[in-house]
């Protein structure tokens, strides 16, 4: 701007300014908000993070005590939730790249399926939770293995509930990956007599390893945060032990968040388990965020 | 011109889509076996088009169409009951940039061998030093065998993907403009490996230097706008041509 604006004339100089001037405001106003909302979690609630807080079941109608139960009911849902999801995503990304001819009607389709998930408000796939995968699987289950485990909410079909909707996420993700690796290589692959499967398992996808990791930890990270999707299937405000069946009801971080902000008979009361809930919550993005960081940057040293 | 030779590549009216646009016209020609056979041209004129025909890597391409016979060893390559894998494995390929995969030299060496049989590390070793020292490279990288191919000069990367081919042992070699990202040196070395090649390889080559087609090549054939205007010996075809085109064009009066 600076080298031209002599010759221009001045009206146009000043709104090459003012404009500037607002995205460099904008900007900083950005970075503010962020930095101003993890200040103020850290500075209020980094005193109650403390051993005990990660280790103990809440008290005293969740006045007192830790969150335990909801940390490890994340980390288990976040776990399954991985395994029952990247391995699909990946799957269907591997088809829509390597297999499916692009302009094909069923290519298309997936694609538009998949574009418009990314779009639906999560608290339809609570939704489509309840009733896809508790009435209708559940349920079904249920009558053809004589159990009556499956037809109510669980660590597991939040699990899938989830996977559900971190599924575009993951897709795109990997999508773009393989994409990235050079059509060139395949060729080289394929004129040396490898089948197109060969191919994908031998040079494509070791070659997209990292952006597969990093897209997958991002729609972990995307998941872990989510709330509104497992309300209705599986989630409980309050539970006396770990879960030790994917069947068990289980407790979350957000939910237990929005227990203690809302739910409680005496919400000043726990204001301060708030806080400390909240920056676990955040610390916990945070790490999978840094790790997606890390083996990207790992992987592209190599 | 070519009648004493075994043919090892024949084409009787080979046409070729990409959709609704035609890039090659019924292209008829006999290649000789163990000889090497340089195809020229503008660019766009259709010669690596019918390199690829040959072992069918247009395949990868949506929406792409032949017509005609192109025919290897005496059987059609795009009839119905033909294995492409198969196929491949007995038609290496070269190709115009160097791709060497992100593994070491030895896993370059050793991928194609591998993929549908286990042999033992002796065999792999042996293969390996007798495809390096096939491809003249040998005595360059036999003490990082074991080191990214990432890590060679281009020159020596173009020679690598030259052994990863012979590797397989196929009896066809296609070369699509080997030399066009290599230096002059690096190009006398290839050109060397393929005058060397030719006692054990059908050779084809793409080249988009006249000076190559003439130095390396027993055959040259010219192509056009999607059309094999002439096919001769090499020196026939350079000292004198039979179609004022390919005169035109080695004369370089255009292109």
């Amino acid at each position: 701007m600076q080298t031209s604006s002599s010759s221009m004339p001045l009206p146009k100089r000043l709104i090459g300014f003012f404009a500037v001037m607002i995205a460099l405001t904008a900007a900083v106003a950005v970075l503010g908000v962020i930095l101003g909302m993890v200040g103020s979690f850290v500075s209020n609630g980094g005193g109650g993070v403390t051993w005990t807080f990660l280790t103990e079941f809440p008290r005293n109608n969740n006045t007192e005590g830790g969150i335990w139960p909801a940390l490890a009911g994340t980390t288990l849902l976040v776990l399954l939730m991985t395994i029952l999801g990247v391995p699909v995503g990946t799957a269907t990304a591997i088809y829509l790249t390597e297999f499916a001819k692009q302009d094909s009607w069923f290519a298309r389709s997936v694609r538009f399926a998949v574009n418009t998930l990314a779009g639906v408000p999560s608290i339809v796939f609570g939704l489509f939770g309840v009733g896809f995968f508790i009435q209708f699987m559940g349920n079904g289950l249920d009558s053809w293995l004589g159990t009556s485990s499956f037809g109510d909410g669980s660590l597991l079909w939040s699990a899938a509930t989830l996977a559900v909707l971190t599924l575009p996420v993951v897709i795109v993700a990997v999508e773009e990956a393989l994409r990235a690796v050079p059509r060139d290589l395949r060729e080289a692959s394929l004129a040396l007599g490898a089948t197109r499967w060969q191919t994908i398992t031998k040079v494509v996808i070791p070659n997209a390893v990292t952006g597969i990791l990093t897209g997958s930890i991002l729609a972990v990270g995307r998941g872990a945060g989510e709330v509104a999707a497992i309300l209705f299937v599986g989630v409980t405000y309050s539970s006396e032990s770990i879960p030790t069946a994917v069947t068990e009801k289980f407790m979350h971080l957000g939910y237990h968040l929005f227990v203690l902000s809302t739910q409680s008979p005496d919400v000043d009361l726990t204001l301060p388990l708030q806080y400390a809930t909240t920056l676990v919550l955040l610390g916990l993005t945070f790490l999978l965020n840094l790790t997606a960081i890390l083996i990207r940057s790992r992987l592209r040293k190599r | 011109m070519a009648k004493d030779l075994p043919l090892k590549i024949e084409t009787h009216d080979f046409s070729f889509f990409y959709g609704a646009k035609q890039a090659l016209h019924n292209i008829t020609i006999g290649i000789p076996e163990r000889r090497v056979t340089a195809f020229i041209g503008p660019s766009g004129c259709g010669k690596s088009t019918f390199l690829r025909s040959i072992n069918r890597m247009n395949d990868l391409i949506d929406g792409t169409r032949v017509d005609g016979h192109m025919v290897v060893d005496g059987a059609d390559v795009y009839s119905k009951d033909v294995d492409v894998v198969t196929l491949r494995r007995r038609i290496g390929m070269v190709f115009q940039k160097s791709i060497p995969f992100p593994k070491s030299i030895y896993e370059n060496i050793t991928y194609g061998l591998t993929l549908n049989e286990r042999r033992s590390k002796s065999d792999l070793d042996s293969i390996v030093e007798s495809c390096l020292r096939r491809a003249a490279l040998w005595d360059e990288v036999k003490d990082r065998l074991h080191n990214s191919a990432l890590g060679l000069s281009g020159g020596q990367q173009q020679r690598l993907c030259i052994a990863r081919a012979v590797a397989i042992n196929p009896d066809i070699l296609l070369m699509d403009e080997p030399c066009s990202a290599l230096d002059p040196i690096s190009t006398g070395k290839v050109e060397e490996l393929i005058t060397e090649l030719k006692d054990t390889y059908t050779i084809v080559l793409v080249t988009h230097n006249m000076q190559q087609a003439a130095r390396v090549s027993d055959f040259t054939g010219f192509f056009l706008m999607g059309s094999l205007i002439e096919f001769d010996r090499t020196r026939t075809l350079f000292t004198s041509p039979s179609k004022k085109e390919t005169e035109d064009y080695i004369t370089g009066r255009f292109g």
